[in-house]
């Protein structure tokens, strides 16, 4: 075969469903399999066993006597067994009892009115016309059936049917053998079991009862051979011997004329053979197992579930050219690289066809071999033929090196990649990276595209995929590539940006007006590539020149930028004093200039950052990614030139912090003990609605709740700004305020299901408190805070309330995960066609206009009055507002 | 020269955007003062900026929004929390309410009311009040002590004044009330004014401990199944929020103001309103649980969400007794959950998969129809034309 030039993939079309009737099987048979023996003493395949070579092959060195294919190359052939007597498919259970219900037992007309049986087949038309599944109708035409006591056509009389698990009808008293049933079906008129909502063209009632078994190729059920040189064969082997050795001694037991008795049990025997063998796990019968005493894997099982065909083989695939190892941080790469490590790089391969323009490239790479990099490792020669790329071999290979030949090269700087981390829970957790080969072990990746990913170094894996086709590096660079998802289609934001040491950078570097020196400030810039410094904003008093944290950082913006917004650290105040604030939290960028306010989360943050949004919303993706660059790199430096630690000292709190601290829980005690007293003393009025235990229990929730944000207060007072944690907390990089609290002023209340700690000993928690006392201390309450240690009880408590933490999120993984998966399967078919409606796959119209505005939640701000606002204002000249 | 409001109106009416932004452009216009040719630039420009930000034809819209939805469920938390403003009553919130949604409950584990009453009463404390006691249900045991006596074989009920003024409910309606419901003699007792004495059909113990507990159940007053109402003051209004939802009912009772009043229990919704209700009610309810959470979803995910439970004309369910299980095609069913089961029903009713999903072609191995495999490009043979 030429496998130069690639033939065209056939298209499947579509896919019939049907039962296959036995003369179908016989068809399709190759031999008729009669011996349970697989092999002979030679270990080769016995003529008309189960292993028989016209089956398939899966040995090595033998060749299929139905296709002439090698193991590997021939597909398989089905086979079949005679089955001495019909058997029930389990799987048609449910459909036998239903039918046989509805069909006369004298005439095996279905036991409905022509009209009514013209009725439901329009109904069916109309289902079918409007593309929906047909199971409400069919249950009700069985249920109508049902009701029938008389045969409108023969008038015979019916009777009831019972069904006993597994494959039992009783008949008034009288069991039905298969074979009756099978005849009755075989009564059944074509146009009864369109009404059935069968097709009787691909399936006709009888085919639910085996006469003839096919039996899967060879190749479905391959034997493995053990070190010992025994074969072990396959579950699906071990069955199918069972039914031939039944099948054998009930036809032997009939032609000799055995009793009745005999007769039946051997025929319920083959039944259960049978049985397992489609399914292993019907309820009512015990599961067939093998020697070792584990249940056989059957036809059933091997589709069904997570592992099984469908989910685990057919809707996952497993592929090649893929590599993973632990991803660390590098901030000096762009967002749209990614580090792969040399090692890796030297395995990877793309594979590139020879034509006359890289003739000469090519043979570059075949010189260097597997072993430097970047060289090749593979050729593929016209033929088709796979060479390996050796050190003996190389300059051989690279000689003969022809047109149209493919040369797998190694991996190097610029390719593109598919960079994933699972759980892959939106688009954004497989990005198009471009490889950056580096020395080390691990993937290396701009720490600002964790967020997307929920990637962080504490050992995480990262997956890559190196693409093989032209199509697909085009694709992926034009629609995965890291700039273009910037902004998550989830909330329009940026899910890319800074996090943790950028903001806390960039936060130093632009609060207050710190004088940078010449020095100092092409230092910040070095890796941002600004090449001319701006005007100094003034002159030391020796004559030099500096320059403003807010200067430095305007070098980064897009010239034409306009933004005003209030930062992070804003305190939320009343009337928002604008330019005005003293506390330098209205940001205001004029032209591509920082005028006031500090950068913070809210300016370059993942998910918050507004300077982000506006750049990739109005300077494209490219200028987005570019600042995203460009802001990770002066925020490191920024970081480097003030330096931020946070060491234990950090929580340090002056000693009448202190005192003010456990004089507030003290009063807070006082107060919890005031509420019990008058709870006691039915002092206290139950809330609206609530029982008096809830009201008191809710009070001291409250009061404590209240007490531990004023220690927290406290703290922060005496902590101060400078404080490295404060510093975190309010601009956003890492840390809350309440985090700080818990460390250095109080941990507070623990609870379980927002409750205060309830359960333990008989009326009190712990055994040292007494019965129904309701006070903070035996309820959870934790004074200490971390710094200074928790006592015992403490300690348990707080290990209680940890402990739901714990299982709250282990629960919720799963939980959501379902969820998704919901989700996704719902959802999946659904887009948006070139007329603007939502369509799914039989083409019915889910939304007319695509979220009532056809708009797209990353493109712009198009739904903000300011965008009309500033069209208007920018055609007429005049200002708006 | 500046155009007239009416002459800036009938421009942009006829524009495809959405009507918000037609709003402000209008004003915008109306306040500077256009001229008709500023105006034409003015629209050409909106145009432009509108067409810009459209998405895209074959775009995936719906794995987009599904997982738009999904991936913050893993940041949610599972506790229920006090209902945000009413800690008097409990909701589910978090991933279990939006699993609730999704999965269209018919009965919600805390359905909930919020009440608003007629305009002319609203800010009327009493009648909110009295309009409170209209709708939550009231049982024996908030009127009275139900005592049993098992010397005379009877229940002996002591009706507390008090209760019965403040809930509007008196004696008679009381006696009426609990024949109707026990089906047993009850009569006022003869020598204490506020007792009620009600006698068993025949005089056996067993009968009179399961009248006991019988007697405790019927709703003298009010909406069974409403078992709290708790009024709060909004603004100028009063609002009442009930503890259990019956929204047919509740809309009966007079005072109730029936364009605002709403509940939480989507099927609800849907049996009273219709289903263009009930799609604005889930997009409501998921839209109120994400935001609550912190989380900022895209309405229009949401809404994807609620057009596909809803488009058929009824609620269905996000998975296997609903959207899943109705799919055309055999594969993509067979991939979601019961496998087998898929299987042998498309054998038996022949059934034909036209392989139109992106389950069924990943199953086959061949590109799906959705986003860039859905574009065909035909090249033109030069040698035509």
């Amino acid at each position: 075969m030429d496998n130069s030039i690639p033939s065209i993939p056939k298209r499947i079309g579509s896919i019939q469903f049907g039962l296959l009737s036995p003369r179908e099987i016989r068809k399709m048979s190759v031999t008729s399999i009669i011996t349970a023996d697989t092999y002979d003493d030679d270990g080769y395949p016995i003529d008309m066993g189960l292993m028989d070579l016209r089956l398939g092959v899966i040995d090595p060195g033998l060749r299929c006597k139905t296709c002439g294919g090698r193991a590997g190359e021939c597909p398989g052939h089905f086979g079949h067994i005679e089955l001495v007597a019909p058997v029930i498919h389990v799987g048609f259970n449910k459909t036998i009892r239903k039918v046989l219900r509805s069909v006369c037992s004298n005439c095996s007309r279905l036991l409905l009115e022509d009209k009514k049986k013209q009725a439901f087949l329009e109904q069916f038309a109309k289902l079918e016309d409007m593309t929906h599944l047909p199971d409400a109708v069919i249950n009700e035409v069985f249920k109508e059936a049902r009701k029938t006591k008389v045969c409108p056509y023969c008038d015979h009389e019916q009777s009831e049917i019972k069904f006993e698990k597994p494959t039992d009808y009783i008949e008034d008293g009288h069991k039905l053998t298969a074979t009756e049933i099978r005849d009755r079906f075989e009564q059944i008129p074509d146009e009864d079991i369109k009404v059935m909502g069968m097709n009787p063209a691909t399936a006709r009632p009888e085919w639910m009862i085996l006469t003839v078994l096919p039996v899967p190729p060879v190749t479905v059920r391959p034997s493995i051979t053990l070190e010992s040189g025994q074969r072990s064969e396959d579950d699906l082997t071990h069955k199918l011997v069972d039914i031939i050795r039944i099948n054998q001694r009930f036809q032997e037991n009939r032609d000799a004329g055995a009793p009745q008795l005999i007769i039946e049990d051997l025929w319920e025997l083959l039944q259960y053979h049978v049985t397992t063998f489609f399914d292993n796990e019907v309820s009512g019968v015990p599961p067939a197992r093998h020697r070792s005493g584990r249940p056989l894997k059957t036809l059933t099982q091997r589709l069904k579930g997570k592992e099984g065909r469908f989910r685990g083989s057919l809707s996952g695939k497993r592929v090649n050219f893929s590599a993973r190892t632990v991803v660390s941080p590098d901030p000096n790469l762009s967002i749209n690289e990614v580090g792969v490590p040399l090692a890796i790089a030297k395995q990877m391969t793309i594979p590139v066809r020879v034509f006359s323009r890289n003739l000469e490239l090519m043979r570059a790479y075949i010189m260097r071999g597997g072993e430097e990099h970047p060289g090749a490792n593979y050729v593929i020669r016209g033929d088709g033929r796979r060479i390996k790329v050796t050190e003996i071999n190389k300059e051989e290979l690279a000689e003969k090196l022809e047109l149209g030949w493919i040369v797998e090269r190694q991996m190097q700087d610029g390719d593109i990649v598919l960079f994933n981390r699972q759980p892959s829970l939106h688009k954004m957790s497989i990005m198009a990276h471009r490889v950056k080969v580096l020395p080390d072990k691990t993937f290396k990746l701009n720490p600002a595209v964790c967020p997307p990913y929920n990637a962080d170094f504490d050992g995480d894996e990262m997956n890559m995929h190196v693409l093989q086709t032209e199509e697909s590096r085009a694709e992926a660079s034009i629609l995965m590539q890291v700039q273009e998802n910037i902004l998550s289609p989830r909330f329009g934001g940026p899910i890319i940006g800074g996090i943790h040491d950028h903001i806390s950078g960039m936060f130093l570097l632009t609060r207050n007006e710190k004088h940078i020196t010449k020095n100092e400030a092409l230092e910040l810039l070095r890796k941002a590539e600004i090449h001319n410094l701006p005007e100094p904003a003034g002159y030391d008093k020796d004559g030099h020149p500096f320059w403003t944290g807010k200067q430095i950082f305007s070098q980064i913006l897009p010239d034409g930028l306009d933004l005003e917004f209030q930062a992070n650290v804003c305190n939320k105040c009343d009337t928002c004093k604008k330019l005005d604030c003293e506390y330098d939290a209205y940001v205001v960028i004029r032209n591509g200039e920082l005028i006031k306010g500090t950068i913070d989360e809210k300016a370059i943050g993942a998910f918050k950052g507004m300077i982000l949004d506006r750049i990739t919303k109005k300077y494209g993706s490219a200028a987005g990614a570019k600042f995203i660059d460009d802001v990770t790199k002066l925020a490191t430096r920024g970081v480097m030139k003030t330096g931020l630690s946070f060491g234990i000292s950090d929580e340090d709190i002056p000693r009448e912090a202190r005192l003010n601290i456990d004089e507030e829980i003290a009063k807070a005690e006082q107060d919890v003990a005031d509420l019990i007293r008058a709870y006691e003393n039915k002092e206290l009025d139950p809330l609206p609605g609530r029982t008096l235990d809830e009201t008191i229990e809710l009070k001291i929730m409250q009061t404590l709740g209240k007490a531990r944000d004023r220690t927290g207060a406290i703290a922060g007072n005496h902590l101060g700004l400078e404080n490295s944690a404060v510093i975190m907390a309010k601009s956003g990089a890492r840390g809350s305020m309440l985090n700080l609290t818990q460390m250095a002023a109080c941990v507070g209340q623990q609870a379980v299901r927002g409750e205060r700690i309830r359960r333990g000993y008989a009326g009190r928690t712990l055994p040292h408190f007494d019965k129904g006392d309701l006070g903070a201390d035996a309820h959870g309450f934790v004074k200490s805070s971390y710094k200074s240690g928790l006592n015992p009880t403490e300690y348990f408590f707080h290990s209680i309330g940890g402990r739901e933490g714990l299982v709250d999120t282990a629960v919720r993984t799963s939980q959501s995960g379902y969820l998704q998966r919901r989700l996704v399967n719902a959802l999946q078919d659904l887009e948006v066609q070139y007329d603007g409606s939502v369509r799914e796959t039989r083409g019915v119209i889910v939304q007319f206009k695509y979220g009532e505005d056809g708009i797209d939640s990353t493109k712009s701000d198009y739904n903000d009055p300011a965008t009309i606002h500033k069209i208007v204002s920018s055609v007429t000249g005049k200002e708006v507002e | 020269m500046t155009i007239s409001e009416t002459t800036v109106e009938g421009m942009i009416k006829d524009l495809p955007i959405p009507h918000n932004l037609k709003q402000v452009l209008l004003e915008d216009a109306i306040k500077v003062g256009v001229t008709k040719k500023e105006m034409e630039e003015i629209i050409e420009r909106v145009m432009e900026e509108y067409e810009k930000s459209c998405v895209e034809p074959c775009e995936a819209v719906g794995v987009v929004s599904a997982q738009s939805i999904g991936e913050p469920g893993t940041q949610m938390t599972m506790r229920t929390f006090h209902y945000a403003g009413v800690a008097e009553i409990n909701v589910t919130l978090g991933l279990p309410r939006l699993i609730e949604i999704v999965d269209a409950r018919k009965n919600p584990s805390t359905p909930m009311m919020t009440v608003y009453l007629d305009e002319e009463i609203s800010d009327d404390r009493d009648m909110a009040t009295k309009t409170g006691w209209e709708i939550e249900a009231t049982h024996i045991d908030h009127l009275a002590d139900v005592t049993t006596d098992l010397a005379n074989m009877q229940l002996v009920i002591d009706l507390n004044e008090r209760s019965m003024s403040k809930r509007e409910i008196d004696k008679e309606s009381i006696i009426e009330k609990l024949e109707e419901n026990l089906k047993v003699s009850v009569a006022p007792s003869k020598d204490i004014p506020n007792q009620i004495i009600v006698t068993p059909e025949s005089p056996s113990y067993r009968e009179l401990l399961q009248l006991a507990k019988k007697i405790k159940t019927v709703t003298l007053k009010g909406i069974e199944g409403i078992k709290r109402v708790v009024i709060r003051k909004e603004g100028d209004e009063y609002i009442l929020y009930t503890e259990g939802s019956k929204l047919r009912e509740v809309l009966e009772i007079d005072g109730v103001n029936k364009t605002r009043t709403t509940t939480n229990n989507i099927g609800e919704i849907y049996d009273v309103f219709g289903i263009e209700a009930a799609r604005n009610a889930i997009i409501k309810e998921a839209m109120d649980t994400l935001r609550e959470q912190g989380l900022s979803v895209d309405i229009r995910h949401i809404m994807l969400v609620a057009d596909i439970m809803t488009c058929d004309g009824e609620i269905k369910q996000i998975g296997r007794h609903g959207i899943s299980g109705e799919k055309a095609s055999v594969f993509a069913r067979a991939a979601f959950e019961v496998t087998v089961n898929h299987l042998l029903d498309a054998g038996l009713r022949g059934e034909v998969d036209s392989l139109n999903g992106v389950s069924e072609n990943i199953i086959v191995g061949q590109p799906i129809k959705l986003g860039t495999g859905d574009v065909h490009l035909v090249a033109r043979n030069p040698l035509e034309s």
